[in-house]
């Protein structure tokens, strides 16, 4: 620039251009002192708000958070699809296991009360309230490969990304590779079964259903906001997802999913003896 | 049981034929073109595979990933078997059962003891035989994933209930792979005696690797 007060050819000027974005405003964004932000439940108290961040179509974030908390999805227009991966932040060998989620609760799909189980015999996170209803534990995130067949490209920058190399990177924020990457959870995409095996796309249940996810140990929560694989629209359509976490309290052997079945109690007596022994 | 060689492999050259005892894992590195055939001997055992790249380990089996090419959660004859990456590491070109699990996943200890009890937590299970196997080979537990469940049969219902429930298979049943590149196979000949997938008595499977 010509103008000598935004010039960018000097550290002076480049700091004046630099801090004149201070303020800027955006919808997909983290806000910062999240308490500011707006889009709170109403019975959530300001001390106890903890994360709220807007992740736009084809973006990831990640976050690590405490035992207790609880993280909120809210799919704003209809057409986000959040695919999940969460590891035990205490020992991140411990992780999402979807083939035991949906193996131990004898139940594929999702919904209120279902537990997010790990390769340990607990639970790392309860869906405690769910107005989507809309959920997939069998098909997994994109992979570059196949977006680039399907949109021509794949790369977590290229405009098309797929759900695995945003993965990779958010893995990256917390030291862990590629290969510590498990199959994955999605959100707010839906998918049945037919009798014969077919996977039946049923997709969104509509703009500004909700999900929250309430943490039962600490954990690292990976998120990736990209469409859902068995979408079968030729564009690439994926719409801001809004996340607000707010401190709460874990789960206790009293709590409603504990006593729904003897899988779960088991399952929330393992976590809680674990969360307790380790000082969690 | 049966020691017949199935007939889609008949005539072809053996580079090896050995018996996976029950409850014991086994490993092999099947070279691209290679076809490996797994024999249900005695009938309705499960094999747990898990499939690595056998030049780049981090490229290994996905459930979902294949489900997601298929189209489909049961995996039968031309189902590729798809990495993380979405290249193809194996295809079912022969399958005498008719379909086969892979959203079942291990048994382990941990598990077990979810499902049926704290008393079977120092039993044998699956991912014992996968962590002792796959550390010959330099894999961990960050490499075990969602497997494939050989002549196991888990029916996903209407209502999206779903469970391991009496197998379709038979003694002597075979199915056969062919490497679509050098693959790294892990297998656990089952040992779960809580559930109907080995008929509640694990029993020893054969497998056969046969030329390209």
């Amino acid at each position: 620039m010509s103008d000598s007060t935004t010039s960018t050819a000097s550290p002076e000027g480049a700091r004046a251009h630099a801090r004149s974005m201070s303020g800027t405003v955006i919808e997909t964004m983290p806000t910062v002192p999240a308490a500011g932000a707006s889009d709170w439940p109403t019975d959530v108290a300001a001390d106890a708000r903890l994360v709220a961040e807007t992740v736009g179509g084809g973006n990831y974030t990640t976050l690590a958070v405490a035992r207790g908390t609880v993280v909120e999805f809210t799919d704003l227009e209809g057409d986000a699809c959040v695919h999940l991966a969460v590891f035990n932040s205490a020992q991140t060998d411990e992780r999402l296991n979807v083939a035991d989620t949906v193996k131990i609760q004898w139940q594929a799909y999702l919904g209120t009360g279902s537990m997010l189980l790990s390769d340990r015999g607990r639970v790392l996170a309860t869906i405690v309230d769910d107005t989507s209803e809309r959920h997939d534990t069998f098909v997994g995130t994109s992979t570059r490969a196949v977006n680039e067949a399907r949109y021509g490209d794949g790369s977590a920058h290229g405009g098309t990304p797929a759900g695995r190399e945003l993965l990779v990177l958010g893995a990256a924020k917390h030291g862990l590779a590629p290969r510590d990457l498990p199959p994955t959870v999605s959100l707010f995409q839906g998918v049945r079964i037919a009798d014969d095996g077919a996977v039946v796309f049923h997709g969104s249940a509509g703009a500004g259903t909700r999900v929250r996810l309430r943490f039962e140990l600490p954990a690292i929560v990976l998120v990736a906001n990209v469409p859902h694989p068995s979408d079968r629209r030729a564009e690439y359509v994926s719409t801001p997802v809004r996340i607000r976490a707010w401190r709460d309290e874990a789960a206790t052997l009293d709590s409603p999913e504990a006593v729904a079945t003897p899988e779960a109690g088991r399952a929330f007596a393992n976590t809680i003896d674990y969360a307790r022994t380790r000082g969690l | 049981m049966t020691n017949e060689t199935p007939d889609f492999i008949a005539g072809r050259t053996v580079v090896l034929d050995a018996v996976v005892g029950r409850r014991a894992p086994w490993s092999h590195v099947v070279r691209a073109g290679e076809l490996l055939t797994i024999i249900d001997s005695h009938g309705n055992q499960a094999v747990d595979c898990l499939i690595y790249d056998a030049d780049d380990t981090s490229i290994r089996y996905s459930a979902p990933d294949t489900i997601q090419a298929r189209g489909n959660v049961y995996l039968t004859e031309g189902s590729v078997l798809v990495a993380n990456t979405g290249v193809p590491l194996m295809t079912l070109v022969a399958d005498e059962v008719g379909r086969h699990d892979t959203i079942g996943g291990a048994c382990s200890k941990e598990s077990n003891s979810l499902r049926y009890g704290n008393h079977t937590v120092h039993e044998h299970a699956c991912v014992e035989n996968f962590l002792a196997e796959g550390a010959l080979w330099g894999l961990g537990k960050r490499d075990l994933v969602s497997n494939i469940n050989w002549y196991m049969n888990v029916p996903v219902e209407a209502d999206g209930s779903l469970g391991i429930v009496d197998g379709i298979s038979a003694p002597g049943l075979s199915l056969t792979l062919r490497a679509e590149r050098d693959v790294l196979v892990l297998v656990s000949n089952c040992p779960q005696i809580n559930n109907p997938c080995n008929g509640f008595d694990p029993t020893p499977v054969r497998m056969v690797v046969t030329a390209a």
